[in-house]
């Protein structure tokens, strides 16, 4: 596979892969004296799950938070779309189709799951807050169609069971459900995944993974996801970006990182200079 | 309502009653699911137009009369439909258990050699392409939901709604050739294939006509006046004889609404939704709703909780008399209408049982305790004696006359006898017609008379002429001192405390009784955090001394009670062990419907009986675990065994009743 090509080609399982979506071009990243991230530099195509995997403090967290509008870089280039995006706050991202979920789950604890996914639709109600006060006309037939996209999602992740729960009364893994199902209402065209698998027992990885595909496959979403599960990693991606101490060693197909002695070394723990 | 064995008015087809019912209440809510958040809902009308673009989607498809047509999903309106839409064309729909494993489901579709499928998703589908190389007779399938399908071979699999369109787009080739065939269909014609689910052997496929399924639902609809305004929850599998009596034979017989919920998850939600009027449920159910009652109870601050046990202490003196119109004081009635006010409304509410009329519970025996906690409430709760063979009902509990230790009286229409050795026969409008290819089983079951053995071992009560079932009669046995050993019967006293969930009892042509144990994880995991015992997983609780000392006391309490029934209290457990896990149908050890298949736990756990027998005091075994998905493992444990004192008792004979 030549990521350079533009030309969409067919997975083996018969996805269709587009050109470029998104693109980072010589990315770094700064807190103080600290560098987080180091000139990288990779692409997120259309329809793919792309995984960026790597160390305990590699760096992968905040290249995520880069993507999402959260950090703004002190190099490089975002280029979405074919266009370079400038510096932009993370409701703004939001609005251009990127939605994500979090490493440590950031949900409405008080509130319902229903009531969290539709969190997810905000930036499809075009409705003032007063007329959504009164809730007649527009703003009764918005909330209905946005209400509809929310129970699909719930169906869609099999969460109709806990669909009036508060969710500070979920277990863990269904939270991480719920964010996923927040996120996913919003049909983002790229959807950032924060470890969606950390702190999962082996079914509720099962679990996941199975949803995971079955949004890139259902409704073409083009997934990028940090992880730390390598096994899940490897079955799940498209394309993975390997980075360690902040820079990219590795890039390619599964199997590509996979024999990468870079990948290997850094893995298991050979001495840094 | 004619009682005749002739169909009535043409009635002698489920697509017939369909038809009637278009004619008589077409406008009227006929099937409602919860879907996206919303009850939607189709009247008979709709439904009707529904079943028949299907079927002449069918016919478009290549179904011909006297096909097999296997249907695995969960409760759904469009499965029903397609039962009867496959009766329209003159095929046969045989429903499967939709949590069967993918080598179950091959048999099954094998021996009727279904040319179609119809199933609910990905799930399914796999499970039958998986197997479909075994199967010579299958053709083409159908799915309903299509979510992870898409990229499928499409040349044998088809989307529900395609077939559909389909056939609507057909009509005006086939319309003729559906209601020919439509109308041919009489009452000796085959309604449904059911496949038992087997306490032992494989499983076999009871057919049933249309005047068994139509004379059953017309018999036990005019027993406990039902209408076309009963509402029921559909949730029991497709695959049992039950569901499929009161959800297409009931339901089209009398027109009323059958309510599909949103998934199996969200059942006791939909209940409460939708308050049904008529509602079964296995004992399980019954008991599982009761332990969370008490499990939150527990939890509950203390005002509450007085009122919860000063209320529900009154309503089990005065709750069942009141219910069965015996009477009860003046006092006792206002006091049992303040405790409706505070208590049992809101908590019939909250079970979502506030509207039922008519409630039944069947295939197991249920605790007394269970029975006459929603009895006191006000629910009319009642118990049937039933199996596939005979179209459910053999016996039945009328108003008023509700007992939990016995199963009622013969169901209209049914004659019994209880042979020499105690076994019950029976035999009905709705004794099955045969065994499919099995024709050995079909003689051996029913006679040339028509009278079919129960293989329940059981007597007539004379003074109320009511049936109580003792045991199945295979398994109904001696001790070696030659008195009777009936293990059904100890399981149930012991599986009426809350924290046993299951219990398997042997002793037949031994000198003692011994039992395996099964906690209630629920149960016991919440009387563990109360009292502060931390676990780590099932095995572990299981393990802990203060359960085993908990269950000892359940089963010494259980002696006792079995020690005052003279004819059975050689039964008394003398010891028992706490088995290291739950009792699985992935395993084989009980069937889909939950009941312990006897011989398969014996044979796997014979290290364990052994132990039980030479009077170790532990014992080490590895057990092999099947998981849903087919795989394999194996779980390790040290078990302890303990004594259980008994009461002596001196042995006497005693007349056989």
């Amino acid at each position: 596979m030549n990521q350079m090509t533009e030309q969409s080609y067919v997975t083996e399982d018969g996805r269709t892969i587009g050109g470029t979506l998104m693109e980072m071009r010589n990315i770094s990243l700064r807190f103080g004296g600290v560098k987080a991230i180091t000139d990288i530099s990779f692409d997120i195509r259309e329809g793919e799950i792309r995984a960026i995997i790597g160390p305990n403090g590699a760096g992968k967290s905040s290249m995520l938070n880069v993507i999402s509008g959260f950090y703004v870089p002190q190099e490089g280039e975002v280029w979405f779309r074919g266009e370079k995006r400038p510096p932009m706050r993370p409701f703004e991202v939001a609005r251009q189709g990127i939605a994500r979920t979090f490493q440590n789950i950031a949900l409405f604890e008080g509130m319902t799951v229903l009531d969290n996914v539709m969190t997810g639709r905000l930036n499809h109600m075009t409705t003032g807050l007063f007329s959504q006060a009164i809730w007649k006309g527009k703003a009764e037939a918005e909330e209905l169609q946005n209400r509809e996209v929310a129970e699909k999602t719930i169906d869609f992740l099999e969460i109709q069971h806990i669909r009036k729960t508060p969710v500070s009364r979920l277990p863990y893994g269904l939270k991480k459900r719920v964010e996923l199902a927040r996120a996913l209402a919003a049909q983002p065209s790229l959807l950032l995944l924060d470890e969606p698998m950390a702190g999962m027992n082996v079914e509720e990885k099962e679990d996941m993974s199975r949803f995971i595909l079955d949004v890139n496959d259902e409704f073409g979403t083009t997934i990028a996801l940090i992880e730390h599960d390598m096994g899940v990693v490897m079955d799940l991606s498209d394309r993975v970006v390997v980075m360690d101490y902040g820079k990219k060693i590795g890039d390619g197909s599964p199997d590509e990182v996979r024999n990468n002695q870079a990948v290997i070394d850094a893995y298991l723990g050979v001495a840094h200079d | 309502m004619a009682q005749s064995s002739q169909a009535a008015d043409g009635l002698a087809s489920i697509p017939a009653l369909l038809q009637r019912n278009v004619a008589e209440f077409g406008h009227k809510a006929a099937y409602r699911e919860k879907e996206f958040g919303i009850w939607q809902s189709w009247t008979w009308k709709q439904a009707a137009e529904e079943i028949d673009k299907l079927a002449l989607g069918l016919i478009n498809l290549g179904v011909d009369e006297g096909d097999f047509i296997a249907i695995i999903g969960r409760n759904r309106p469009h499965f029903y439909w397609s039962m009867i839409a496959a009766q329209s064309v003159g095929a046969v729909p045989v429903p499967v258990y939709q949590d069967a494993a993918a080598e179950e489901m091959a048999y099954v579709l094998d021996h009727c050699g279904a040319r179609f499928v119809v199933a609910e998703d990905q799930e399914q589908v796999d499970k039958v392409i998986e197997v479909q190389d075994q199967l010579h007779q299958f053709e083409h399938m159908i799915y309903l939901d299509p979510k992870g399908l898409r990229k499928y071979d499409h040349a044998r699999l088809h989307e529900f709604k395609h077939i559909q369109e389909q056939g609507h787009a057909a009509r005006d080739e086939f319309t003729r050739e559906l209601e020919r065939r439509r109308a041919k269909l009489g009452y000796g014609d085959t309604c449904v294939m059911l496949y038992t689910s087997g306490t032992t052997g494989k499983p076999k496929g009871v057919v049933l006509s249309n005047r068994n399924v139509i004379e059953s639902a017309k018999n036990s609809a005019a027993f406990d006046n039902l209408g076309p305004n009963e509402e029921v929850l559909a949730y029991l599998p497709m695959a049992w004889v039950g569901d499929f009596i009161f959800s297409i034979g009931q339901a089209c017989w009398c027109g009323f609404c059958v309510n599909c919920p949103e998934s199996p998850d969200t059942m006791m939600i939909d209940l409460r939704e939708i308050g049904p009027t008529y509602y079964f449920a296995p004992p399980r159910v019954f008991e599982t709703q009761l332990t969370n009652v008490m499990i939150r109870m527990e939890d509950a601050g203390r005002v509450k909780k007085w009122l919860f046990d000063t209320f529900m202490a009154h309503a089990r003196s005065v709750g069942p008399d009141l219910l069965d119109g015996k009477p009860v004081g003046l006092w006792d009635r206002l006091k049992y209408m303040v405790g409706d006010l505070v208590i049992y409304s809101p908590l019939k509410n909250t079970l979502g049982l506030s509207r039922v009329r008519v409630g039944y519970t069947a295939g197991e025996a249920i605790g007394p305790e269970i029975f006459d906690f929603y009895r006191s409430l006000g629910i009319n709760l009642k118990q049937l004696y039933g199996q596939t063979e005979a179209t459910v009902f053999i016996t039945v509990q009328p108003d008023g006359e509700v007992r939990s230790d016995t199963v009622g009286v013969p169901a209209p229409g049914v004659e019994l006898k209880i042979a020499d050795n105690g076994e019950v026969y029976y035999r009905s409008p709705g004794v099955f017609e045969e065994y499919y290819k099995n024709a050995e089983s079909t003689a051996d079951t029913k006679d040339p008379e028509g009278w079919v053995a129960t293989g329940d071992a059981g007597f007539i009560e004379p003074e109320s002429g009511h049936l109580r079932i003792i045991d199945r009669a295979k398994d109904v046995g001696k001790l070696s001192d030659g008195s009777l050993f009936a293990p059904k019967y100890v399981e149930n006293k012991l599986k009426f405390y809350p924290n046993i969930l299951e219990a398997v009892v042997f002793g037949n042509e031994r000198e003692k009784c011994m039992a395996f144990i099964n906690i209630d994880l629920s149960a016991v995991g919440n009387w563990a955090e109360r009292n502060n015992i931390s676990y780590s997983s099932y095995q572990e609780l299981a393990g802990h001394p203060k359960v085993m000392e908990m269950v000892q006391g359940h089963v010494e309490e259980a002696n006792t009670s079995i020690a005052e029934d003279s004819m059975l209290s050689g039964c008394q457990v003398h010891r028992f062990l706490i088995l290291h896990k739950e009792l699985d149908a992935d395993d084989g050890e009980i069937t889909r419907t939950g009941k312990v298949r006897r011989r398969i736990v014996e044979d796997k756990y014979n290290d364990l009986i052994t132990a039980l027998y030479d009077g170790s005091t532990e014992v080490s075994t590895t057990t092999e675990v099947t998981y849903e998905d087919g795989r394999k493992g194996a779980i390790s444990a040290t078990l302890e065994i303990r004594d259980a004192a008994v009461v002596p008792v001196t042995p006497q004979k005693v007349a056989a009743e």
